[in-house]
């Protein structure tokens, strides 16, 4: 369904689009992904597993997932939650793995850009950001501002990263753009880069990054090569999944993709949401989801405890959502979408409890179990790789100016641990401020370190707190890790 | 069960912060149910009284100051966990107020009955809409203050408009 009347957002939609589903005529809005546009008009199977033909529908919304891939104007695997609606489109639902016969009228062709190709010599880039989330455009500005001139890549139509759906207000103090909300952070930071030497190549993909810092670039079906003095990847993160039975099942999304389609495109995931996960990300987005106008039947989380700040929590209760600590989820029922859940509560060793499953009558389940950096461009390039389980996966092995062990490659925000988008932004500007130290002029170099120090202490702020004890104490061992490493000269 | 376990504040969690009753009786005053050291600090800056405070670095709580503070509700608004009620015992015929940060639309009309709720969102009595404000300084965080029995004010944060589902 389509928000109309909502607290915190106006939805101008864009042009009235027509396009087929399937051979059906419906109707979109410009400006609205393939998916959305599908979902408001009630359409949650998207494509049919290849082996065993189950049903699967929108995940992640990000491009991560694959969960979404449709065969759109014949050339099947569109990644539909990214690829905008245009008019007349031809979308089909997709039946196994789609592969296009090669010299098909439909299959894709990929061209090398002109430049590229003719010259031996690569063009060279200052500096590459992958990322235009808050810790990518945070780089930037940093070492913009000291006349380094960069590049942001970024696979999705609009900066911003996270930062477009996050309609709550920021915690944190003044500095740190607190009580503004998510929103209206994105926008600024776009402003930020304005005035500076800063080009966004939006709608483009980092294929890889190899020796010397040589990125290959996609951009539609345009390829570009390009090298990097200095690289920062701000990859972000994607969202975990948890295994429950027919976990599978159209109507299971991720909490990022729940606040995707409600905040960015204005359509409700559906009418009564079970939120699975009580960190500040499930409370949030259960928020946002009442401010919607859709009913959340109640939070669930394995753990004893709400991982998120009591205060997000309060706002959900108060509104008569229960939050259920140590319950899980077994299973989800439904032939080709959700309309039950069935959960129990778990024991100290988070088993079920026998006779304690109840179902609850929901048409969607919201994933909110955690995050996990995406590194992939930084182990492809070469950089050391650790696990430590308070970052939320294995990252690149950083030190405290976020470089890798790869020569000028840094990483950022979420891919480099998971935290919040306040500490990203500040990762991100000693990202920046640590390119603007190799490159800069050297006049330049008092003043960087000057804001160096001042980012740091911020970021030690934030972190102090008992909320900031994980990621402060992961940070930490990568920083010996990255010692350790540095030491033994490898 | 605490907040930690089911998300709702005991009177005995709030032991300490609350205003005393011959505060209360006094007029609106500021209560500020924020009692984990997050890193947090806008309505230090938001009081134009100066009275509040935060013990310690960004991730202290806030304390109100019972005799700076004058219950104008400025702080509502800035609060990022909607955490700030102002609270009024003093009202004629045994009547009190809460104000309270609404994010929801539509918003309710003044003089209109609603179901006044707790921290668990049950109803606690029925109340009445006296100010609805909206402007621009509030960002989108507009600020509702509901009549009702003074006996319920320490209790009541939230409410339920009739015209919707339950």
């Amino acid at each position: 369904m389509r928000i109309t009347e909502h607290p915190i957002l106006q939805f101008d939609r864009g042009r009235e689009l027509a396009f087929e589903f399937d051979g059906r005529p419906m109707k979109g809005y410009e400006g609205e992904t393939i998916a959305a546009a599908l979902h408001a008009n009630d359409v949650r199977v998207l494509r049919e597993s290849p082996e065993l033909h189950r049903p699967r529908g929108f995940f992640c919304a990000i491009g991560r997932c694959s969960s979404c891939l449709m065969t759109v104007n014949g050339v099947p695997n569109v990644m539909t939650c990214i690829t905008p609606l245009r008019s007349g489109m031809h979308i089909e639902t997709q039946r196994g793995k789609g592969t296009p016969a090669i010299g098909d009228a439909h299959s894709p062709r990929i061209r090398p850009d002109e430049q590229s190709r003719e010259s031996d010599e690569l063009p060279v880039v200052p500096l590459v950001i992958v990322g235009g989330g808050p810790a990518g455009l945070s780089a930037a500005a940093a070492a913009a501002r000291f006349g380094i001139e960069t590049v942001i890549v970024d696979e999705n139509d609009v900066a911003g990263g996270q930062l477009i759906k996050q309609t709550h207000m920021f915690f944190g103090s003044r500095e740190h753009h607190a009580r503004v909300r998510g929103i209206d952070i994105g926008s600024k930071l776009i402003g930020d880069i304005e005035a500076l030497p800063v080009r966004l190549m939006l709608g483009t993909t980092v294929l890889g990054l190899y020796q010397d810092r040589t990125l290959s670039l996609l951009a539609g079906d345009r390829h570009i090569a390009v090298r990097a003095e200095s690289v920062v990847l701000a990859t972000g993160a994607s969202e975990n999944m948890l295994a429950f039975e027919n976990g599978d099942l159209p109507g299971v999304y991720g909490a990022g993709a729940v606040q995707t389609l409600m905040n960015v495109h204005g359509v409700t995931p559906g009418e009564r949401v079970l939120m699975i996960g009580a960190g500040n990300i499930g409370l949030i987005v259960a928020y946002q989801l009442l401010q919607a106008g859709v009913e959340v039947a109640a939070i669930i989380d394995a753990a004893p405890e709400i991982g998120g700040y009591h205060v997000h929590a309060a706002k959900i209760r108060r509104a008569g959502v229960p939050i259920l600590t140590s319950h899980t989820i077994l299973k989800v029922s439904g032939d080709d979408r959700v309309t039950s859940a069935e959960i129990a509560m778990v024991d100290a060793n988070w088993q079920p409890v026998p006779g304690s499953g109840r179902t609850l009558d929901i048409d969607t389940v919201c994933l909110a179990v955690g995050l996990t950096p995406n590194c992939e461009l930084a182990f492809q390039s070469g950089c050391r790789q650790a696990f430590v389980p308070y970052l939320g996966g294995p990252v690149a092995v950083h030190g405290r100016d976020l470089e890798t062990t790869v020569d000028g490659v840094f990483i950022a925000g979420d891919a480099s641990g998971i935290e919040e988008a306040s500490t990203a932004m500040l990762e991100g500007r000693l990202a920046g401020l640590a390119v603007a130290e190799r490159l800069a002029a050297d006049s330049d170099k008092t003043e960087i370190a000057r804001l160096t120090a001042e980012t740091r202490e911020g970021l030690d702020a934030l972190r102090a707190g008992p909320f900031g004890e994980k990621p402060r104490l992961g940070k930490e061992r990568m920083f010996e890790i990255h010692r350790d490493i540095r030491e033994a000269g490898e | 069960m605490n907040h930690r376990t089911n998300g709702i504040l005991r009177s005995e969690e709030l032991a300490g912060r609350l205003p005393s009753n011959e505060r209360l009786n006094l007029g609106p005053i500021a209560v500020i149910e924020c009692v984990e050291n997050i890193p947090c600090n806008p309505c230090v800056d938001a009081c134009p009284r100066g009275a509040i405070t935060i013990d310690g670095d960004i991730n202290g709580t806030p304390s109100v100051d019972d005799e700076k503070c004058n219950g104008c509700t400025v702080c509502l608004s800035a609060c990022p966990g909607l955490a700030i009620f102002v609270v009024n015992a003093a009202g004629e015929g045994g009547m009190g107020s809460v104000s309270l940060p609404y994010e929801y639309r539509p918003l309710p009309a003044r003089d209109e009955r609603v179901d006044a709720v707790d921290r668990e969102g049950e109803v606690i009595c029925e109340a009445r809409v006296t100010r609805v404000l909206d402007s621009k300084a509030l960002d989108r965080t507009p600020i509702v203050t509901v009549e009702l029995p003074r006996e319920h004010v320490m209790d009541v944060r939230h409410f339920r408009r009739r015209s919707q589902a339950p």
